[in-house]
């Protein structure tokens, strides 16, 4: 028995490469494939030069992240009168504060670090750019963090913060009195804002690799690929 | 509850913070700290050798 398709006998299977390539989709797969090899994506090897303790300052941040955006869920799912009256709400509260305070003091090492071998050079400029957006983002999410404490450090943190902000006149749209906003910035836009920006700062570390020292690379910092690394992730050269 | 009590007993977090004051500048006591360790963790992290794998033949 046969089933008519309405496909002609003689058509392949899948489509013809020509007008495979047409299709949104398969742009997008080409252009991701591109941009981002599997290998390039996650390398099992590493340059030499990254054996050194600065270079663990991004990973370390971006651990901390983690921490803080767990910690986060889990007092969201639980409630403010769990996280103020229970010790396993405190705890996971202190959690939460400890791993934002890590998770600065990690990234301000990771700027530093990035600054002074000017880790913009070899055509790294968007992967700089988009470091220190997600600096400031964070230190706005870190902001509203305060503010939704529900104590008087917040009371007084707000009202100090709203003559400042209102007199750039975005107190009409951010209005740092106003607990339920300051707390839907905390715990949703600023969140989604941070994820996607330093996710894209991690995917443009994997594209144009690991900025090189003076000392090794040109003086244009070509990008250094996989290709032309020596040692094996997690074991220096 | 015995840590607590120590380092209650060595920092007092009951009290107004104290500042630190210098020209135009001023800091708590607490941020103070935490940008010298910052600056102390930096500095280690240039000059402290990357422990390396020995290996084999070597």
């Amino acid at each position: 028995m046969s089933i008519d398709t309405g496909v002609p006998a003689h058509a392949p299977a899948h489509a013809s490469a020509p007008e495979e390539s047409r299709q949104w989709t398969a742009r997008m797969r080409h252009a991701a494939e591109s941009a981002f090899p599997p290998d390039q994506l996650l390398p099992d090897r590493q340059p030499a030069y990254m054996a050194s303790w600065i270079y663990v300052f991004g990973v370390l941040t971006v651990v901390s992240l983690a921490w803080v955006i767990i910690t986060g869920c889990i007092l969201a799912i639980m409630g403010p009168s769990w996280w103020h009256v229970s010790s396993t709400g405190h705890f996971v509260n202190s959690l939460h504060l400890w791993s934002v305070e890590a998770f600065f003091f990690f990234m301000v090492i990771h700027l530093w670090g990035k600054f002074f071998m000017a880790a913009w050079r070899g055509n790294r400029r968007l992967t700089w750019a988009t470091g220190v957006i997600s600096f400031l983002v964070s230190v706005g999410a870190a902001f509203t963090g305060y503010l939704s404490q529900q104590n008087f450090d917040s009371q007084w943190i707000s009202t100090q913060a709203k003559d400042g902000i209102n007199s750039t006149g975005a107190g009409s749209v951010f209005n740092v009195l106003n607990f339920g906003q300051m707390l839907m910035w905390h715990i949703v836009l600023l969140p989604i804002g941070i994820a996607i920006i330093a996710g894209l700062h991690v995917l443009l570390v994997r594209r144009h690799g690991i900025v090189p020292p003076f000392a090794v690379g040109d003086d244009d910092a070509a990008a250094v690929t996989p290709a032309t690394t020596t040692a094996p992730a997690g074991e220096p050269a | 509850m015995f840590l607590p009590l120590l380092l209650g007993a060595l920092i007092n977090l009951n009290g107004s913070g104290r500042y630190i004051h210098w020209g135009f500048i001023q800091i708590s006591v607490a941020n103070f700290v935490v940008i010298i360790l910052m600056i102390v963790v930096f500095v280690l992290a240039i000059l402290l050798p990357f422990p390396r794998r020995k290996r084999d033949g070597q």
